[in-house]
Parts: C-alpha cells; sequence; structure tokens
C-alpha cells in the first residue's frame, strides 16, 4: 500500500490535469449484419471477365528448391528412426490402409526414406536474412494489383489484426443499506471503451438515504494505460455532485488485478481547494460454487488535512468492510446479499458526531451485480 | 462441372434421404446430407476446370434455433469442392454481402496472388464483386477453403477441398466420407470478442470452486503447489479454451449432436474419412469407440500407416483415417472439445436409422507445470497432473540425441527436479526476442519438446492416442538441405486482457515481416510462451516437424504447440511472395497473432 502511495504520487505530477482520450476512434455502432437476407434473387455467377483476373505468371512452375536435391544416401537400417506403435494392429500389419497393389511409394514403404543416415540436424544459429531476403519489392502484391487497393486493404489487414475496440458497463454495487437509523442506498459501477492498452473509464460511486437526494456523489473521467499485464495507470478528472459546495479533483491511480486474484484500485485526489486526499478499494471473489460467489471487499478513504465544509477531517476518514455473497442466474447479472461496517474515524468522525450524524456501523445489504 | 443448387436439392430429394428432416436437406451440400453413403463419383460435388461460388447471407438451423450465416453457395459448411493432381482449375466468387469477403484455400500450393488473404495477397472482394481465382493444381490430399476477412469464418463460410492424386492413391479404400469438424454460436462474433475482453474467462463455467474441491470431486484437485503457483501468477488451470461448449454447439458436417449425421459403410469395407476441424476456436479430442483408426494422412500428406485410438485434432488441421467396421454394427464419431464443454457426435452405420451409445463427456482436464514452461516439473502428487506415461512413451531413435537445449534455455531434466527452477515467469533472458509489454503475460522458463504429447487430457485415458512424434512421411520431402539458419518466434499473450501475439508484438502494431530468400531452408523454432495451444499455419507453404524421423519427417501446414513448449520445423522458402502466418484460432488471430512471411525475390526477378 505504502508502496503503491508512493508510486502515485510520484506519477501524479506529471499528469495531464483532463481525462484524455487519445489515439481512440470513437464507438461505432457495433457492425451487425444484415438480417438473414432474403436469398430469393440468387444473382447469377458473374464470371465474364472480372476486371482484375490474372493468370499466374508461370502457372505450373514447381519450387526450384523442391527439384535441387535428390534424395541421397543409402539405408542403414531400414527400422531406424520408425516408431513402432504399441498398438497391436499396426505392428501387425505396417500397411493397413495402403493400397499395395499400385507402383505408388507404398509398394515399398522404405522406399525413399533415409533410414537413419541423416542425423536429424541441429538447431543452425540465428542471424539476420540473406540479401536476397531484402531485395524485390515491398509488398509482393503490389506487382499484381492496384498499389491503392491494396493500401486500403492493407489498412483493413493491420486493423483486423489487434486492433479491438470494445467497451464494458460495470454496475459493481446497487443496493440498498438496511441499518440502526434510516435505511440507506449506494452505488458503485464503472465503463470503458477502448482497446487493450489505452482505454476511456467513466467512474461514479455514490450514496444516499432512501427517499432522498444522495449524500455524496461522484463521477471520474479517466484516460487508462495499461502498465503491465495486469495493472492500468488511470489519470483524469472527478466531480462530486454531492455534498454541497461541489467540488472537482484531479486524478491519479492504479487499478489492476494483483497476485491471488485481488482486485485492487488506488488513486489520489487533488482538489480544486488545494486539499489532498487517497483512496485504496480492493475486492477477491470467492467461487463457493458455478454461480455461487463470497465477495470480501475493503474500501479507505484518507485525507491529508481537514475540509470541513464537505465533512472530512484529515488521517484515516472512513473505511468499509463488506462481505456479499452474489448468486449469478447468469454472468451477467447476480442478485445479492451481504452485510458491511462502515464507521468514520479522526476528524471525520468529530465532524459528523458536531452535525448530528452517525459516526458508522452494521448495514445489510440486499442489491444487484451487472454487467454487459 | 459447377452443379446449380437447385439440381443438387433435386437430386437429394430422390436419393436416400426421406422424413421430416426434408425441409431441412436444401441446407446441406449433397456429401454432407445425414445418411450419405459416401462420395461415390457420381454425386454432384463442384468439380472441373470452372467452378462458380457465390457469397451470401443465410439462415442457419440447428437444435431448433435458427440464427444468420454466412455461407457459400447457400449452405453450410460449404460445397465439396473435388479436385485432380495435375489440372487447372478457376474459381469465380462473387461477394453478394455488403462487406467485402475472401476465400482462402487452406493447405493448396499456389502463386500467393491466388492465396486469398486481403491486405496480403490481395486486395479482397468487395461487395458485388466478382474475383476469380486461377491456379494449378500441384498436390492430392484433404484441404478446405475458407474466408480470411474479418470473422466471417466463424459465421459458416468454410468448406471441404479434396484433391484427388494424378496417379494411383497409395491408400486403399472403398468408401469415403468428408467429415467437416465445427463450431457454431447463435452470437455474433463480435458479441463473442467483446466478452472475451470484458471478461477473459466468461465462457468457462467450470472454473475451480471451493465446494468442488471440499467435496472431492475429482475435476477440482490440484496440487496444494500447483495451487499456490496458478493463483500467485493469475492463471486459470481450466482456461482451456476460449469460447467453447457453453456458446457453441459443435457441429458435424453442419449438423448438431442430435441431429446425428451418419455415414453409411457395409460391412468388410475399408471406409476412409477425411476429418477437417474447420472451426473458429474449437480444438477436438476424436475417437470412434470401438473401431481403432489408421491415420494414413495429415494435412493432406499421406503418412505412414499408424493405428490409433483417438487423436486430437486442432483448427485447421486435418487428418484422414481408414477404418474397417467388419460387422453389422453400429458406431458413434465422437468430437469432443478439448475441455469437455460438448462434443459432436455422428454415427456410421451399415444402414440408416441407426445409432450407437453416445459416451458420455469425461472429466475436464487441468492444465498443469508443463503447461506453464516448467518443464517436466509437475509438482503434483495428482493424477491429472501425472504426465509420467509420456515420459515413458518409448523414445523415438534420434529424437533425444538431436534435441536441442542451448539457444539460452535451461535444458530440462528428464525426470524433473527443482534444479536449476526459475520460478520468474517473466524472463526477459528466457525470450531475448520478445517485446515484455501488457500483451505477454508469461515467458516459459523451461519449453520443452513436447511433440511427443498426445494433446491436454489425452495423456491417461488407456488407449493409443496419436502423438506428432507417430507421423512419419510416406513420400519424403525431396528438400534434405540442413537448414542455415534458426528463426525463433515467440507465441505470446494475455489471458486476462485477451491479448494475442508473436514475440509480443501484434500485427495492427506494424510488425515487420519474417523475411527469407527464395529457396532458402530454415528452420523455425516457435516457443509457446502461454498457456494455451495454438494452432499455427502458414500460407502456401508445408513445412516439416522436426519429430525425430529425420528423413521423413511429416509434411504438415498447420502445427498445434502445446502450451509451454516448443516444436522446430524444417522450411524451405520456395514460393515467393508475402504469405500469411497466423494462430488458427480465429479470436487470436483477430487480437494480432498474425505475421507476414516475406519470401524474395519474386518469381521473374534475378536472384
Amino acid at each position: 500500500m505504502k508502496r503503491l502511495l508512493i508510486l502515485l504520487l510520484a506519477a501524479s505530477a506529471s499528469m495531464p490535469a483532463l481525462a484524455q482520450h487519445q489515439g481512440h476512434t470513437m464507438p461505432m455502432p457495433s457492425a451487425r449484419p444484415a438480417p438473414p437476407a432474403a436469398r430469393a434473387a440468387r444473382p447469377a455467377t458473374r464470371r465474364a471477365a472480372p476486371a482484375r483476373q490474372r493468370r499466374p505468371a508461370r502457372a505450373t512452375s514447381a519450387p526450384a528448391a523442391r527439384r535441387a536435391a535428390p534424395p541421397p544416401a543409402t539405408p542403414v537400417d531400414p527400422h531406424a528412426g520408425h516408431v513402432m506403435p504399441a498398438t497391436p494392429a499396426t505392428a501387425a500389419d505396417p500397411h493397413a490402409g495402403h493400397n499395395m497393389g499400385t507402383a505408388q511409394p507404398a509398394a515399398d514403404p522404405h522406399a525413399g526414406h533415409n533410414m537413419g543416415a541423416s542425423a536429424e540436424a541441429p538447431d543452425p544459429a540465428a542471424g539476420p536474412p540473406p540479401a536476397a531476403a531484402l531485395t524485390g519489392p515491398a509488398y509482393a502484391a503490389d506487382t499484381a494489383f492496384p498499389a491503392e487497393r491494396m493500401d486500403e486493404a492493407r489498412a483493413i489487414f493491420r486493423s483486423e489484426h489487434g486492433r479491438i475496440r470494445t467497451f464494458s458497463v460495470l454496475v459493481d454495487l446497487l443496493e440498498a443499506r438496511i441499518q440502526n437509523g434510516r435505511d440507506g442506498y449506494a452505488w458503485d459501477a464503472q465503463a470503458w471503451y477502448g482497446g487493450a492498452i489505452n482505454r476511456l473509464w467513466i467512474k461514479t460511486e455514490g450514496e444516499g438515504t432512501l427517499g432522498e437526494r444522495p449524500e455524496r456523489a461522484e463521477v471520474q473521467a479517466l484516460w487508462s494505460r495499461a502498465l503491465d499485464p495486469w495493472f492500468n495507470l488511470q489519470a483524469g478528472v472527478r466531480y462530486d455532485f454531492r455534498p454541497d459546495p461541489q467540488r472537482g479533483y484531479l486524478v491519479v491511480g492504479i487499478e489492476g488485478l494483483a497476485p491471488y486474484w485481488f482486485e485492487v484500485d488506488g488513486a489520489l485526489f487533488l482538489s480544486d481547494r488545494g486539499d489532498v486526499s487517497a483512496r485504496f478499494e480492493g475486492e477477491y471473489d470467492l467461487r463457493i460454487t458455478r454461480r455461487l460467489i463470497l465477495q470480501p471487499r475493503l474500501e479507505l478513504d484518507l485525507a491529508l488535512q481537514n475540509d470541513r465544509a464537505t465533512g472530512v477531517g484529515s488521517g484515516l476518514s472512513s473505511a468499509e468492510a463488506g462481505l456479499r455473497l452474489r448468486y449469478e442466474i447468469v454472468p451477467e447479472f447476480a442478485p445479492y446479499v451481504g452485510v458491511q461496517y462502515g464507521r468514520a474515524f479522526g476528524n471525520t468522525a468529530d465532524f459528523r458526531r458536531a452535525a448530528g450524524e452517525d459516526v458508522g456501523g452494521w448495514s445489510l445489504l440486499l442489491g444487484v451485480r451487472t454487467w454487459f | 462441372m459447377h452443379e446449380s443448387l437447385i439440381d443438387r436439392r433435386a437430386i437429394l430429394r430422390g436419393a436416400a434421404y426421406g422424413g421430416a428432416a426434408l425441409g431441412l436437406s436444401g441446407l446441406f451440400p449433397a456429401w454432407a446430407q445425414s445418411g450419405s453413403a459416401g462420395i461415390p463419383p457420381a454425386l454432384p460435388t463442384l468439380s472441373g476446370e470452372d467452378i462458380n461460388l457465390t457469397i451470401g447471407h443465410s439462415s442457419f438451423a440447428v437444435a431448433g434455433r435458427s440464427g444468420h450465416a454466412i455461407t457459400i453457395n447457400g449452405t453450410l459448411p460449404a460445397p465439396l469442392i473435388r479436385l485432380r493432381e495435375g489440372q487447372n482449375v478457376r474459381i469465380a466468387v462473387t461477394n453478394t454481402l455488403d462487406e467485402d469477403t475472401s476465400i482462402h484455400w487452406h493447405g493448396l500450393i499456389l502463386p500467393f496472388r491466388m492465396d486469398g488473404v486481403p491486405g496480403v495477397s490481395f486486395p479482397g472482394i468487395r461487395p458485388r464483386e466478382t474475383f476469380t481465382y486461377e491456379f494449378p493444381i500441384r498436390q492430392s490430399g484433404t484441404y478446405w477453403y475458407h474466408s480470411h476477412s474479418g470473422l466471417q469464418e466463424q459465421q459458416g463460410h468454410y468448406g471441404p477441398l479434396v484433391i484427388d492424386p494424378a496417379g494411383a492413391d497409395p491408400v486403399g479404400y472403398d468408401r469415403e466420407h468428408v467429415v467437416v469438424l465445427s463450431d457454431w454460436s447463435f452470437l455474433h462474433p463480435h458479441q463473442i470478442i467483446a466478452k472475451l475482453r470484458q471478461q477473459a474467462g466468461y465462457f468457462n463455467r467450470r472454473r475451480p470452486t471451493l465446494a468442488g474441491r471440499l467435496s472431492g470431486d475429482p475435476e477440482h484437485q490440484m496440487s496444494a503447489a500447483d495451487r499456490e503457483v496458478f493463483a500467485q501468477m493469475r492463471m486459470d488451470p481450466t482456461d482451456i479454451l476460449d469460447v467453447n461448449g457453453t456458446t457453441y454447439t459443435y457441429l458435424i458436417n453442419g449438423h448438431g449432436p442430435e441431429e446425428n449425421w451418419t455415414g453409411l459403410f457395409r460391412p468388410g469395407e475399408r471406409v476412409r474419412l477425411r476429418i477437417i476441424n474447420a472451426s473458429a476456436m474449437s480444438i477436438f479430442n476424436v475417437r470412434i469407440p470401438g473401431l481403432p483408426m489408421s491415420v494414413v494422412g495429415a494435412d493432406g500428406q499421406n503418412v505412414r500407416p499408424v493405428t490409433v485410438d483417438e487423436f486430437q485434432i486442432s483448427v485447421a488441421e486435418t487428418y484422414d483415417v481408414v477404418v474397417q467396421p467388419t460387422g453389422d454394427q453400429v458406431y458413434t464419431i465422437v468430437a469432443e472439445a478439448m475441455d469437455r464443454s460438448g462434443m459432436g457426435r455422428a454415427t456410421l452405420a451399415p444402414r440408416l436409422g441407426m445409432s450407437a451409445a453416445v459416451p458420455p463427456l469425461r472429466q475436464r482436464p487441468l492444465l498443469g507445470m508443463r503447461d506453464m514452461g516448467m518443464g517436466g516439473m509437475d509438482h503434483g502428487a495428482m493424477p491429472r497432473t501425472d504426465h509420467g506415461s509420456t515420459q515413458a512413451a518409448p523414445p523415438v531413435a534420434g529424437s533425444m540425441a538431436g534435441m536441442d537445449h542451448s539457444a539460452g534455455q535451461a535444458a530440462a531434466p528428464a525426470n524433473g527436479g527443482m534444479a536449476g527452477m526459475s520460478h520468474n515467469m517473466r524472463d526477459q533472458a528466457n525470450a531475448p526476442g520478445v517485446r515484455l509489454g501488457p500483451g505477454v503475460d508469461m515467458i516459459a522458463p523451461m519449453p520443452q519438446d513436447r511433440t511427443g504429447d498426445p494433446g491436454l487430457g489425452l495423456e491417461n485415458v488407456g488407449h493409443k492416442v496419436l502423438t506428432y512424434r507417430d507421423l512419419i512421411a510416406l513420400t519424403p520431402f525431396p528438400d534434405r538441405r540442413a537448414p542455415t539458419r534458426t528463426i525463433e518466434l515467440h507465441l505470446t499473450g494475455n489471458m486476462e486482457r485477451f491479448m494475442w501475439s508473436f514475440d509480443g508484438v501484434r500485427q495492427s502494431e506494424g510488425a515487420e515481416p519474417i523475411r527469407m530468400a527464395r529457396n532458402e531452408r530454415v528452420r523455425l523454432r516457435l516457443v509457446n510462451d502461454s498457456m494455451m495451444a495454438h494452432p499455427i499455419h502458414l500460407h502456401g507453404h508445408f513445412f516439416e516437424i522436426v519429430n525425430g524421423h529425420a528423413g521423413a519427417q511429416p509434411l504438415k501446414h498447420t502445427v498445434n504447440v502445446l502450451p509451454g513448449g516448443f516444436v522446430r520445423l524444417d522450411l524451405t522458402a520456395d514460393a515467393p511472395g508475402d504469405w500469411a502466418f497466423h494462430c488458427h484460432l480465429l479470436y487470436h488471430m483477430h487480437a494480432g497473432m498474425m505475421r507476414v512471411v516475406s519470401i524474395r525475390p519474386l518469381e521473374g526477378e534475378a536472384a
């Protein structure tokens, strides 16, 4: 955790102020094929003089190399190098399946085999290709087809082999919190769009008292870039619509999958008042059965200074530890029940007491997790 | 000659196929009709010098549901194209879609401009355009053809292609059936890729669970050491096929398991099965309980017959087997998905309407230390991870002596042991040529030559399973020069982000072509730094698998590289031009596991 925070601090200095969205093409409506088209009118096959029909220059040329080296060598041991399969059938009749009546190679099963005479060649050295490999045109097909059309096709070829753009929407928490005093609600959701390395992320979370406006509601817009196989650097902005007064923040964080399958997300925030705060979230999916999953989850909020207006005190301001048991009706939709203990600490707790609010306690959770 | 669909339908209705399924029959080409008597020469197929194909939208029905398909001449699979070695062929392909399309002739030796990869060998076929492929047929055997545009292949754009030899066929048989294995989903391929990106394990509904572990269910039992290493690495030992029976209906000749495609035979006949894995993402274990199979061809090339009870067929591979059912008995052809999440099923029967018992799916296998590239280092006392049987297999003459553990790789101790084992699973020193970015979640520390392994989950099935070391070319490849240069390529990926690449670089990132001089003899060393098997396919060539049979190494166009393993291939770069070289798992290729092999000088240029 400490290492993570140090890393975040170091990185935050160089982060852009706004969520970036570099190098992205914006989402296009997912290309769906036409519905099963009426095949009633089958076009007559047009075979007459297609525009680009070409005859192979040397239609029957056999590759030179295939004639270059005649099979040498005298068999030394006709059976060396052959596996005798354990199955008796084959051992008994090695010619099964072959028509022995013809003058084909099978007539003499050993004909053409260089039995044992040539040991397997060792791996030769690696190295650059011979000079001849670097001669000729850059693109062979340009010698046979119009270069403009090949350029277009090459652009498609590149993009169809590695440039996948997809999106995801995950509502991780959407729950009612049944607790002492007035019951509440909460949500935590995220969405992304992009490729494997660069993505635009939107995150939102908040909570409130049932039947009332949220007490806390925030949205983050982040540019996410893969750092290694499992972790992403995320940087951008956060805006808190609630509480009043509203606050804007710069965000930098690291999100990913830690060894042993822990999902972690740590972020640093710099508010428009110059206040620094941080948040850490971690969760783990314990798969009890194929569909039943127990998810322990921890969230810690920290601040460097007091912000009386929003009720956040310095130090560890609040923590939530929850245990949710969900049932995946389908992987995309899972209702859950759970319990959570959440409370405020230090000055944050004092601010809340002063405002006549609860400092924390247990909640029973009922909610759904869904993604698409 | 080309037969119109109408003609074929008419013939079909007169043929031995009755009952309720008649309405569906038009959706299948003649050879794929259930109850097929095989492929007698009289039965219409597409053959001759001029062939017309039309690519369009169709609806495809299986298991009582119908969905949208992209088909060739309106059928799924596409019509059988049957040619003869030595002939020329002109194939006019008309695109009635609203998007570009293409046909790649998988395994055929032809001029690069006829190979059918948009952006590499030609510009593609635009909507409402006709492109005519024209090339000489210089080989024989069992092949197939499919789209190389977008993800059309997943939607039904594939079919079989059989070439008869110019002379007598060294394989003797009385009857033959084409058996096309494929996978069908009612999800659009774009939805499938989106799910994989959102949650890489989405289709895997059999992940390890606490309840499974506590109940003693053998599918969930791992050694503590394995469990620790997998969790530490954020790897799922049950992540075997990215897309599986959760969404796929496995098809045999376009028929779902319930529809039970049936091929007929007369007892005592030698029946040749031309088995083609035309699926997008599915590796199958094929067996016919009660009937040994004599493997006579691999990827269209004849091999010395070897009798097996089962074989694993990776995506885009083909195997020819001969079976000889002697009694008046019925047999089930089982094509079980490697992760045991479903199966394709068909029947071999002396008469229509018969069916044999369908064996239940076997226990789901678990990945182990070998699949992590940790050599023979199985920690477990668990039978599931015990690969002992493969190690106990009789050593192939020459294979051990020739094994090269140099090139910076630590030699794997023959019988395991912890000595020298690095637990660093992303050590740049183990793969200096790999860009170790976010797209590479592991580098196999001790990859092994796994050509002697039968494939995941087939180590201890109690009967003979084919391995690459069992394959011996019937006619050796004539170029007997020793290779002069090694090209090492790492198969890399990130399971969690669903990223796939060679050497950590996706094609879309502007990967440089792999350059070879014309007629150069190279050794390709493919190292699988991931925990998934990858069927690697090179267009326009056959390579030899270095499998211990020097002088008679088998020729293949597609090689399945097992997880944490490596294969060595000898290749004569005898076809000038640019050629696609890629993982044939469709979504891996789509994610970037693609390269261009560039061979110069071109024809007509000075060498």
